[in-house]
């Protein structure tokens, strides 16, 4: 059984939900972002998903594009990312991790190099935005092949036969992007999730993680009674950006334990 | 020679596709399934064909540059003139196509990127033109260099969004306008303006624009009662270009030549030529293309005296054209562009966009190496009057 379903396994088990924080690796700097990710371990997040920077992050709002732009000064790289996954490993065997980012870098450094590398560090997904199924054959070809789950996303405004696509070809999780609009948006609709959960249900017998919008506690803890997981972003993201490099790991960790706290209510 | 491309799922041979954000696929495939209906929609086609004649003035004239072509001593240049059409350039031909379907599909708001402000400009005459909320994401580098079109933009009742992100030019722009239509789309068309991103644009814009080479198919042979020897245009995306050779593919014994932006030239690494330059294979805006971009797969920062060739990618169908070897593709350096562009103005009285001036130095390069009875047919896809701050710029003249 993989880290991914072992998590979501032993969550269900607890009668839990899982909390799946995102943080930018090198954001706020190289040094600190295995620091960062055994911090949110401790405060009690179940999969981190870290995100690989690219120079043109279309999906993300004003919080993760800087993120990124810093991030991508601070000198990081695909290559960069994967090194930090391995250290990162050699604290920490369980805790899943997933990469999440755009198709470029993975496509420079070819999908059967990167593949292979995740399988030996470690990395447990990997989710490309901008890879919708229709152009994920050969990413999926390789992955699979090195175990690495394919994570993709299905949104608002995805159809019932695409529902039905994705369920064919996605291992470890499926994430629901909860809103039409990029990460860090308000617009949150509760509502709106709770009806287009039945009919992701339907097909897709994976875990569910809701996405995108979550700001806080509360938010955090009613979007998690209507799913499996609680994806948080930019949330997070811009406590690094509000942090100073000597308390960035505390005021995250204390950010992602009132989720939490939250969650488990 | 069978040329029948994309196919069903938007591939141009290794390139092309839809590299969207799951939340946009639903868009740009209701986008193709009603392009793929209205497309051959005979009330479709006779109001694109109503509008091209008596809003844009088409169809546009060829005109024969004798005492340029007589100055160099050797080919004949040919100048396609979609300068002449409203709003000054080719970019009117695709955003009237867009418009139309737009209203079609019952959308009332449209965005678009622009990085010369043509594309801009023509995508906010058309919303006037039709009565509808036009947006228009602008890097603010090019909001600097093309000061007059952001202001027609203002007029023609548009809200112009300046970006900061990146290397703010065109690319950013795309960014921010995508960024726009995922959180708005269900009430917004997006109005792309060159043959490039997802599925069915780079198809859709080329169609669209391929009234520039079906009009000079029939005015060519009228003129010199044959077809020209080489057919010649800019190439930021790509969308003049392909307008105007996709109808000569089959046509044999018609060389092809694509003109990207030499920059400081390749060799400085500061350009926007990634055709020319053996750029990487690579994803961006929705496509595989070529693309500049570093070892580990980030887009680096192009450079183009002309904000409408500064552009890291370029249409997918350039790359197969350039690939299968039907067309050839090469840079032209700011210096030279700058100096076809005074060229034209002190020979035929015409001043040409930055971007077309790209064109024409080509032309002006290989012209003197041929035989007086050898024909260019050259794109002079906009006018100049949108670079007058640049140029004087670089001559340092304040206006
Ligand atoms: C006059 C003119 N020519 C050419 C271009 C380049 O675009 P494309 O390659 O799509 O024709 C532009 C873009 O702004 C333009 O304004």
């Amino acid at each position: 059984m993989s880290r991914i379903d072992m998590t979501f396994a032993k969550l269900k088990q607890q009668q839990r939900k899982a909390l799946i924080p995102f943080i930018t690796a090198g954001d706020p700097s190289q040094q600190l972002t295995v620091p960062l990710m055994h911090g949110l371990v401790a405060a009690g997040a179940d999969v981190l998903e870290l995100g690989v920077p690219f120079s043109d992050p279309m999906a993300d709002g004003p919080v993760i594009q800087r993120a990124s732009e810093r991030a991508l000064k601070n000198g990081m790289s695909l290559r960069g990312v994967l090194g930090m996954v391995a250290e990162f490993r050699k604290q920490d065997a369980t805790t899943p991790v997933v990469l999440m980012g755009y198709g470029n870098p993975i496509e420079a450094m070819g999908w059967e190099i990167f593949a292979q590398r995740c399988e030996e560090v470690g990395v447990d997904g990997v989710l490309t935005v901008d890879f919708p199924p229709e152009e994920s054959h050969e990413a999926f070809e390789h992955l699979q092949r090195h175990n690495i789950a394919p994570i993709f996303l299905l949104a608002p405004t995805t159809n019932e036969a695409r529902i039905e696509q994705v369920a064919k070809l996605a291992r470890g999780y499926v994430y629901y992007v909860s809103l039409k609009g990029v990460t860090g948006a308000g617009n949150l609709d509760l509502s709106a999730i709770e009806q287009k959960l039945p009919q992701l249900r339907k097909h897709i017998k994976l875990p569910i993680g809701v996405g995108f919008g979550i700001r806080d506690a509360a938010t955090a803890k009613a979007v998690s009674k209507l799913c499996d997981g609680v994806v948080v972003g930019s949330r997070i993201v811009q406590e690094v950006e509000n942090s100073t490099e000597q308390n960035v790991v505390a005021n995250v960790g204390k950010l992602v334990k009132e989720l939490r706290l939250a969650i488990d209510q | 020679m069978t040329y029948n491309y994309p196919d069903n799922s938007g591939h141009f041979g290794q390139f092309g596709g839809i590299y969207m954000a799951e939340t946009l696929i639903p868009a740009v495939e209701e986008l193709r399934q009603q392009y793929l209906r209205f497309r051959d929609d005979p009330e479709f086609k006779a109001e694109f064909a109503y509008e091209l004649k008596h809003y844009v003035g088409r169809p546009s004239p060829i005109y024969h540059a004798k005492r340029l072509s007589e100055s160099l001593g050797g080919a004949q240049i040919y100048l396609k003139r979609e300068d002449l059409n409203h709003t000054g350039a080719h970019k009117i031909n695709n955003a009237i196509g867009q418009a139309l379907l737009a209203k079609r599909m019952g959308k009332k708001r449209v965005i678009a990127e622009t990085g010369a402000g043509m594309h801009g400009v023509a995508t906010a005459t058309v919303a006037a033109r039709f009565g509808m909320e036009c947006i228009v994401y602008m890097g603010a580098e090019d909001i600097q260099r093309q000061a007059p079109n952001v202001f027609r933009m203002k007029l023609l009742g548009a809200t112009v969004v300046p970006v900061e992100s990146g290397s703010k030019t065109l690319k950013d722009a795309c960014n921010e306008a995508i960024r726009d239509w995922v959180t708005n789309v269900e009430s917004t068309f997006y109005i792309f303006g060159t043959a490039a991103g997802p599925h069915p644009y780079p198809m859709m814009v080329r169609d669209f624009q391929c009234v520039i080479g079906n009009e000079a198919k029939v005015q060519m042979p009228e003129m010199i009662g044959r077809q020209p020897d080489a057919v010649i245009a800019c190439v930021g995306g790509g969308s003049n270009a392909i307008g105007l050779f996709h109808p000569y593919i089959e046509v044999p014994n018609v060389q092809i030549i694509g003109v990207e932006a030499g920059g400081y030239g390749i060799a400085s690494g500061k350009h926007a030529a990634p055709l020319t330059a053996n750029a990487k294979v690579g994803v961006l805006h929705g496509n595989k293309v070529n693309l500049m971009q570093d070892e580990n797969g980030q887009i680096i920062e192009t450079h183009s005296i002309s904000a409408g060739l500064d552009y890291p990618g370029v249409g997918p169908e350039h790359c197969l054209l350039k690939e299968i070897g039907r067309a050839q593709y090469v840079a032209i350096n700011d210096d030279e562009a700058i100096a076809a562009f005074d060229s034209l103005c002190r020979f035929e009285g015409i001043i040409p966009a930055l971007e077309s001036s790209h064109a024409l130095a080509h032309a002006i390069k290989i012209a003197p190496g041929m035989g007086k009875d050898k024909v260019l047919l050259v794109n002079l896809s906009g006018r100049g009057d949108k670079d007058m701050n640049t140029v004087a710029k670089l001559k340092g003249i304040t206006l």
